[in-house]
């Protein structure tokens, strides 16, 4: 365990900061301290607080990824401020911020846009997630046309890369994922 | 799912949003969450600790009580809490693992309470953490044991119904199961050692004889010896076909190790009688005889500190081993090197290396028997070292050993210890139990006597008698005495019983006891007749609280009869009798605190003539036969100081 030990800004001023509630936070707040009283998640419990969800696969890569995406200042570990705040976007946060928060899930070097190799790892990532033992039986080359699909949808211009712009206009067409977006709104 | 984590699962599904935008089919419907209250703080009373915990935190882990709906049976309506009758110490580390998601076992906990609390409140113990996993393990595991040591106790005891094959090899593997089976312990001992003591007596030289020449006994007496032994391996021979014949596993007994010395010592003698006088394998008999000696090993059936000895040396294999290499080596290297700095010097005996071999032992082992010695300086500066390096190289592997036979043997003399104490632990037990059916049968007695001085009315007897008895204890015996009534028969008292049993025997009067005896107490029951209570006949007594063993003596000669003439009850009706009794039983009081009320004689069976009323029959006819009767009984009565009165009648 290390002993880094983090306390978090007072509860108001994360009340301010994302869209939660104070109850919300105290929730959040004790159930992310218990898991880690030290204060703060670094990779390796990221990693293996996921993995006991999807224990068929691996998903070390999607939570590696996952990780990336939360830990907003970069530095290996994930207070409990960049967790509120990015639940906060994710669960309470307008359509464009919820897909703004995708796109940058997905754009691993944070460039501004998606590549297909990125957008093959990420696929790779999610694949993985399922395991072996899937119906029907996963076919390596899955997740390659998983990409093309993506590809072929997303990218208006064909110039290889879906740009963010692309990727919001795209998604606010597409009715299933406006959709699916609202899904897990009220899991806290 | 591991549910220790669902306090992430929130978190989870939020970040499910990042699959969403790459999904192309529509996404499943969210399961809704109606049960939405707000996290709440749960009181769990644990025997007055009260321990308090969000509802959260407990529904981590649905699959336990705390976590499921199965606390609902605990919830205390008026004080708005789970009520828990537990052990609040060892309820703290259940708790914990609802709020760290780890199991520890405290170490001062007994193993079994706490397996016990883990199962009542639905954890398996494998979730026990890494740090506390192993001390868990390791005191189940001695738990078990000895269990297992009492259970096997137990096995040995309750075995009823064996065939005469099982009973066999039980008496063979337990001497002291029975008589037969100790005598053929000793025997085969005895000869064992008879055995021995030939042999050694056999190469001791005798004096001389006349052809001048120190013979040993063997040869001197060779029938003798002879005989000796064919009788010693006659024994042994019939031992071993008995073992083989009773063992359950006849094919798994070849193999064992017993058997085997058992054969191996027999063999010697028979094929010594195949072989007779042939010159070429004389030498090779000669040999054979040598393995006569593993009939010492034969002790070790006799010897429990044998066995546990070979058990040690057998589980200590890998310490021998390496003894044994790391003083090859060190044998090989000195040899070697006292053979190089020995060379030089002239009339050495070192001549080669293994010749040396010899010298490093007996140096190594600290023996030094000198008959090998170094002279050069290089040599005895060497031989110095290895005698130096002997013992540390010995030193190493023996505490290993000894440590391992010691708790070999404490953990034998902890089972026979135990087996010891149990045989006490269990005497207690009895008694206690004991206590409490006299508690009953006491009970009863005061029970009917405090209706029979209701009905009488008499004061004083009756402030003594009506003790308060508990209301559990009450509703105990009421319950017995349902039984009773059921089946018809009646608790009495051990002594008691002895006694109707020996009367059953001893039939010297046959018709009268014997049918009085026998077909009266099933016959007069509870339920007998114009709803009497229960009144036992001949055979049932009620027991003595005081039991006077004077009765022994005559019982032995005669057979007497038991007639409870104290059952007022009976009658309600008949007042008079009651009356009768009672008034006997007042004067009788008057005389040496002893009831002594008629009686009756055996030479007048009608007088108890086996119907129904016959209870009335005492009463009755009590006048009659100290009349009448030329051989007038000898009554003896004796009673309880309670005052119910219980007539025994000796026929001379």
């Amino acid at each position: 365990m290390s002993t880094v030990r983090y306390r978090p800004e007072g509860l108001d001023n994360l009340v301010q900061q994302t869209n939660f509630s104070k109850k919300e936070l105290q929730v959040l707040y004790r159930g992310f301290k218990n898991e880690c009283p030290s204060g703060v998640v670094n990779e390796d419990t990221f990693k293996s607080i996921y993995s006991h969800f999807f224990p068929q696969g691996d998903s070390s890569m999607y939570a590696h990824f996952l990780f990336e995406a939360f830990d907003t200042h970069n530095n290996g570990l994930v207070s409990f401020e960049d967790f509120a705040v990015s639940l906060s976007i994710i669960l309470r946060g307008s359509i464009t911020d919820k897909l703004n928060w995708a796109f940058n899930l997905y754009d691993l070097n944070k460039d501004g846009c998606i590549t297909r190799e990125e957008m093959t790892d990420i696929m790779h990532s999610i694949y993985n997630m399922m395991g072996k033992h899937t119906y029907p039986s996963m076919r390596d080359s899955a997740p390659k046309e998983h990409v093309d699909r993506f590809f072929q949808k997303m990218d208006k211009n064909k110039d290889g890369v879906v740009t963010i712009e692309e990727f919001l206009e795209t998604c606010q067409k597409d009715e299933n994922i406006m959709h699916s977006m609202h899904l897990f709104d009220n899991v806290i | 799912m591991a549910t220790g984590v669902a306090a992430w699962l929130p978190f989870a599904r939020a970040a499910a949003i990042g699959w969403m935008p790459v999904a192309n089919c529509p996404m499943p419907i969210a399961p809704r969450d109606n049960s939405r209250k707000q996290d709440e703080l749960i009181i769990l009373n644990v025997s007055g600790r009260r321990f308090q915990t969000w509802r959260t935190t407990l529904d981590r882990y649905p699959d336990t009580l705390l976590g499921s709906s199965e606390k609902d049976f605990f919830y205390n309506e008026e004080t708005k809490e789970y009520f828990f009758d537990r052990d609040p110490d060892a309820f703290r580390s259940i708790l914990n693992f609802y709020r760290t998601g780890k199991l520890h076992y405290p170490r001062h906990e007994c193993i079994s309470a706490y397996d016990e609390e883990l199962t009542f409140f639905g954890i398996i113990p494998e979730i026990i953490g890494d740090c506390c996993y192993e001390e868990y393990k390791d005191r189940k595991r001695e738990n078990l044991e000895r269990l297992q040591d009492d259970q096997e106790e137990n096995k040995d005891l309750k075995q009823p119904n064996l065939n005469f094959r099982e009973t066999m090899w039980r008496a063979f593997e337990n001497p002291h199961t029975s008589t037969l089976a100790l005598v053929f312990y000793y025997v085969t001992g005895f000869f064992i050692a008879i055995s021995v003591i030939t042999n050694v007596v056999e190469t001791v030289p005798c004096g001389t004889t006349t052809n001048q020449k120190d013979m040993p006994c063997g040869e001197r007496y060779t029938v003798a010896f002879f005989c000796i032994d064919t009788a010693c391996v006659m024994i042994f021979t019939v031992e071993y076909l008995l073992r083989l014949f009773a063992a359950p596993s006849r094919y798994r007994f070849m193999r064992s190790v017993m058997s085997i010395i058992d054969v191996v010592a027999i063999l010697p003698y028979y094929i010594g009688l195949v072989m007779t006088n042939n010159e070429d394998v004389s030498g090779a008999f000669v040999t054979l005889r040598v393995f006569r000696v593993f009939r010492i090993f034969k002790f070790s059936r006799h010897s429990q500190g044998l066995r546990i000895l070979g058990y040690t040396l057998k589980s200590c294999a890998s310490e021998l081993g390496f003894l044994l290499f790391s003083l090859t080596m060190a044998i090989i290297i000195f040899a070697t090197v006292m053979f190089y700095a020995e060379k030089g010097s002239s009339s050495s005996k070192f001549t080669s290396i293994p010749a040396s071999f010899w010298y490093t032992i007996v140096t190594m082992t600290t023996l030094g028997y000198g008959d090998m010695v170094p002279k050069t300086i290089a040599g005895k500066i060497f031989g110095s070292i290895c005698s130096l390096s002997g013992v540390l190289v010995i030193a190493l592997p023996v505490p290993v050993i000894v440590s391992n036979f010691s708790r070999i043997y404490h953990q034998n003399q902890r089972a026979d210890k135990r087996r010891a104490q149990k045989k006490a632990r269990l005497a207690r037990i009895r008694i206690a139990k004991s206590g409490s059916a006299n508690a009953f049968l006491q009970s009863k007695h005061n029970g009917l006597l405090n209706e029979l001085l209701e009905l009488t009315g008499s004061e004083e007897d009756e402030q003594k008698l009506i003790k308060s008895i508990s209301l559990l204890k009450s509703q105990h015996h009421h319950l017995l005495r349902c039984l009773e009534k059921t089946t018809a028969h009646e608790f009495v008292d051990e002594q008691v019983y002895e006694q109707n049993c020996l009367e059953t025997a001893l039939q010297t009067y046959p018709s009268h006891s014997s049918s009085i005896a026998s077909h009266d107490s099933p016959a007069v029951t509870c339920c007998g007749a114009s709803g009497k209570k229960n009144t036992p006949l001949p055979n049932a007594n009620l027991p003595l609280a005081n039991p006077v063993p004077s009765h022994r003596g005559p019982l032995q000669e005669l057979s007497a009869l038991h007639i409870q003439s104290a059952d007022p009850l009976s009658h309600t009706s008949s007042r008079s009798n009651l009356n009768l009794r009672t008034d006997e039983s007042k004067r009788i009081n008057c005389k040496s605190g002893r009831i002594t009320t008629a009686i009756i004689s055996l030479p007048t069976p009608p007088a108890l003539a086996p119907d129904a009323d016959g209870l009335h029959g005492p009463p009755q006819r009590r006048p009659p036969p100290p009349l009448g009767h030329p051989a007038a009984p000898s009554i003896q009565t004796t009673t309880s100081s309670a005052g119910t009165n219980i007539v025994k009648v000796s026929a001379l």
